[in-house]
């Protein structure tokens, strides 16, 4: 299957999934901070790479797909559920590419410019989870 | 304190919904779920960190970071197996496996770093 992108889907969204997912990052975000602060960057940086967002995240992927088959007539429950199951296949996948952009900021940080560093670690992130994703789907 | 938490919120917001804006568009579900483990929460904090207490300190939570990220390999493998074999609703199965996430994160920390 070729990978689509499809600009319906912002449409579909109702604001208070763009608002739930604003707050969960922010959230996160400052969780993050206040960790870091009181246990220090060992601690803090576990948190660095915490699903919080995840659930909701799942959730709402369970939620529209049980809405698509409800529209179409079906009890769509379990149908979501893989939806989800799915979305979480494809984040197990992505945690390679979080890991390598982890290595990479640790790396360069000391020794590159901030921005630069950042730049190349999503690149990394970006270049390993599209390459593992398509090596997984030719040999599944 | 609190323009500096403000402000930590509203870029972490901000970064992370345009992520999930991202993800939401993407088909399939599978490449999708990749955004899912987007570096959004690093890319906001570590430039934070960065800007208040200097590199070397961002350094070392970026180390710790490859932890975390292989609590979550650990974490989203797990709400995959359970969501595809059982019956269990998904936030409460996604919400009570973060629990294996902090073992996990918690416990490679103390193996490799004490």
């Amino acid at each position: 299957m070729i990978v689509k992108f499809d600009l319906g889907s912002f449409r579909s969204t109702k604001r208070s999934e763009y608002a739930t997912r604003f707050v969960f990052g922010g959230a996160v975000t400052v969780l993050a901070g206040v960790i870091a602060d009181k246990f220090g960057p060992r601690i803090g940086g576990l948190f660095l790479a915490f699903p919080a967002i995840f659930p909701a995240t799942a959730s709402l992927v369970a939620k529209h797909q049980r809405e698509k088959k409800q529209r179409a007539g079906v009890h769509g429950e379990q149908r979501g559920r893989l939806a989800a199951g799915v979305d979480a296949s494809g984040t197990a996948i992505g945690c390679l590419g979080l890991i390598g952009f982890a290595v990479t900021a640790w790396k360069l940080l000391p020794h590159v410019p901030l921005w630069d560093s950042l730049a190349l670690a999503t690149g990394i992130w970006a270049i390993l989870v599209v390459s593992v994703w398509f090596i997984c789907r030719r040999l599944l | 304190m609190i323009s500096e938490l403000l402000l930590r919120f509203v870029i972490g917001g901000i970064v992370v919904s345009m992520f999930a804006m991202l993800g939401s568009a993407l088909k399939p579900k599978s490449f999708a779920g990749l955004i899912g483990a987007a570096p959004s929460v690093a890319l906001a904090t570590l430039s934070l960190t960065v800007l208040k207490r200097g590199k070397p300190y961002a350094a070392v939570e970026a180390q710790s970071m490859i932890l975390g990220a292989l609590a979550f390999m650990i974490y989203a493998w797990l709400v995959c197996r359970l969501l595809m074999r059982k019956r269990y609703p998904v936030l409460r199965t996604t919400s009570f496996a973060l629990i294996v996430w902090l073992v996990c994160a918690l416990g490679l920390k103390l193996i490799l770093f004490g």
